[in-house]
């Protein structure tokens, strides 16, 4: 089988697809791509299943050497990549011949991007999908010297320019679409509208599991008995520490959950950096019929 | 906002939270566990995975909601047709715990705090059938409902960075077992030889919301014993069926 040698890792690169489904009643997290739609769109334009599994690459990118010839797709930020000497684009099909190197250089924009490489990486598949996740998979991030196998691909005919458009503008965007959450109207009036209206920072303390926010929304909620949480799930602590779940956070918790992000607020949260700046925007998730129904009640 | 339960909402895009009242109660988990089963039949396992907490059941849907308001209709009609009274009998697994001082890093701690010689601390713990309300924090943990108020004890101020696999814990009112290595602010009263949660099987542990459980002390070497069975592959969980004895 081919292979793709690790000669540095980067920064913190992890394979994924979109996630594990079917064993929260096991307390096993999800996982999955941070930012859904970059990975789904790498994986389009080379025409693979949208869970084939991908490397997920986060703020500075590796180096890579390829066994064996085969296209590849890079979709998310820009981290300005390079085949052997050559720079080249995001959003494209890209081939690889045996022996090539990718590697990146500056980054541009966003903070993950995705490689996608046709009919996707072989690696490791554990309960129904090929996620590295701590503790659980016998990897969880790249580093030098590791492999990555995949199967070679060659095609006779010239590449077909790829029709999917990537739509980059949630790059850069700063805000983040959320529903209300199930204690979301626990917070009294002014609480809401501060939630509204505060420019969050991006704190240090953000990776695969959680992203917090500098500026803390004080409160007096009491904690809940212990429930579900979700990838997406803002949880508000005594001390008013806005925690944001991603896709490595555990199945239950106990702080209140004010808001859950739509996946295009998972998606454009996962594209920031610490000390980028973000605003939370909520909207209502039904008609005022259903609405009433659920909220209401 | 009136406080009738269940409360059934959506939580964003891909999942309904049904909510019954806030409290650790068998009962409440009865209920939970008949709506559970009847939406679990209702939904093609692929599209939908449904999973609960004490008092909280989610349903997941895994390529998001079309109809929200379609969704919360039919799952409230699946609701107002479960038949609760049923009541649901889960298994009784029993499993083997070596409370000695070299595993029970903090017995000699609750002996002081709580007053309790060290023989009377573990036939407390091993005492009670303990409910299994769900699995969450870390694949595989269990969370028990029965804990000894005696036993109540507070978490470490400081966690351990690293308990090791099999630990048995109190924490406040709960007691558990660290299904791997982990940090954590349990205090530790022994070790558990046994794996109950298996990632490379299917599925990857066979207790589940709704059994009991049941822990015997055995001593050092009895837990050197059952660790080989375990390694080799020919330990067999003892377990019975429930069907209203307990």
């Amino acid at each position: 089988m081919a292979k793709i040698d690790i000669l540095q890792p980067g920064l913190f690169s992890t394979i994924q697809d979109m996630g594990r489904f079917g064993f929260l009643n096991f307390g096993v997290p999800q996982s999955g791509a941070m930012d859904f739609y970059a990975a789904k769109i790498a994986n389009l334009i080379l025409r693979n299943k949208a869970n084939d599994a991908v490397l997920e690459i986060t703020q500075m990118g590796p180096k890579l050497q390829f066994s064996a010839a085969t296209e590849i797709a890079i979709a998310g930020a820009d981290l300005s990549p390079k085949i052997n000497n050559d720079q080249v684009q995001n959003n494209s099909v890209l081939k690889i011949s045996a022996g090539d190197t990718l590697s990146f250089g500056r980054r541009k924009n966003g903070c993950r991007t995705y490689l996608a490489i046709k009919d996707g990486f072989d690696t490791e598949y554990l309960m129904n999908s090929r996620s590295w996740y701590t503790g659980l998979t016998e990897k969880y991030k790249l580093e030098k010297g590791m492999a990555l196998p995949y199967n070679s691909f060659e095609k006779s005919e010239p590449v077909t320019h790829s029709s999917v458009k990537f739509f980059s503008g949630y790059l850069d965007s700063r805000n983040i679409e959320a529903y209300p959450g199930p204690e979301y109207f626990k917070l009294c009036e002014a609480q809401r509208a501060l939630l509204m209206e505060t420019e969050y920072g991006i704190g240090r303390d953000n990776n695969r599991m959680a992203i917090q926010m500098v500026e803390p929304l004080v409160n007096d909620l009491d904690p809940i008995l212990t429930g579900p949480v979700l990838p997406g799930t803002v949880q508000l602590t005594p001390s008013g520490r806005l925690i944001v779940l991603m896709r490595d956070c555990q199945t239950t918790g106990g702080y209140p959950r004010i808001l859950q992000l739509s996946e295009k607020g998972i998606s454009c949260l996962a594209q920031k950096v610490a000390g980028e700046k973000v605003r939370f925007t909520v909207k209502s998730q039904v008609n005022k019929k259903s609405a009433a129904l659920a909220l209401k009640k | 906002m009136t406080k009738d339960f269940p409360i059934i909402r959506p939580m964003g895009e891909r999942a309904i939270l049904i909510e019954f009242q806030p409290e650790i109660d068998e009962e409440i988990l009865q209920k939970l566990l008949a709506v559970k089963f009847l939406v679990e039949d209702f939904y093609i396992k692929e599209k939908v995975e449904v999973t609960n907490a004490y008092n909280s059941l989610l349903v997941f849907y895994v390529s998001g909601i079309e109809d929200v308001y379609g969704e919360l209709s039919k799952l409230e009609s699946l609701m107002n047709g479960a038949k609760i009274g049923n009541k649901i009998y889960g298994k009784t697994y029993y499993l083997p715990v070596c409370y000695s001082k070299e595993f029970g890093l903090d017995l000699e701690l609750i002996s002081e705090k709580n007053q309790l010689s060290i023989e009377e601390i573990v036939s407390l713990h091993t005492a009670p059938f303990y409910t299994v309300y769900f699995m969450g924090f870390l694949p595989g943990f269990l969370y028990l409902g029965g804990l000894d108020e005696k036993l109540h004890i507070s978490r470490k101020k400081e966690p351990r960075m690293k308990i090791e696999k099999g630990a048995v814990g109190i924490g406040e009112k709960q007691t558990g077992i660290y299904p791997q290595p982990s940090p954590g602010g349990w205090q530790i009263i022994g070790n558990c030889p046994v794996d109950f949660f298996d990632k490379n099987s299917l599925p990857p542990s066979k207790i589940s919301s709704g059994d009991m459980l049941k822990f015997y002390a055995v001593s050092k070497e009895e837990y050197t014993g059952i660790s080989e069975e375990v390694k080799a592959g020919n330990y067999e969980l003892k377990v019975k069926d429930n069907h209203g004895e307990n």
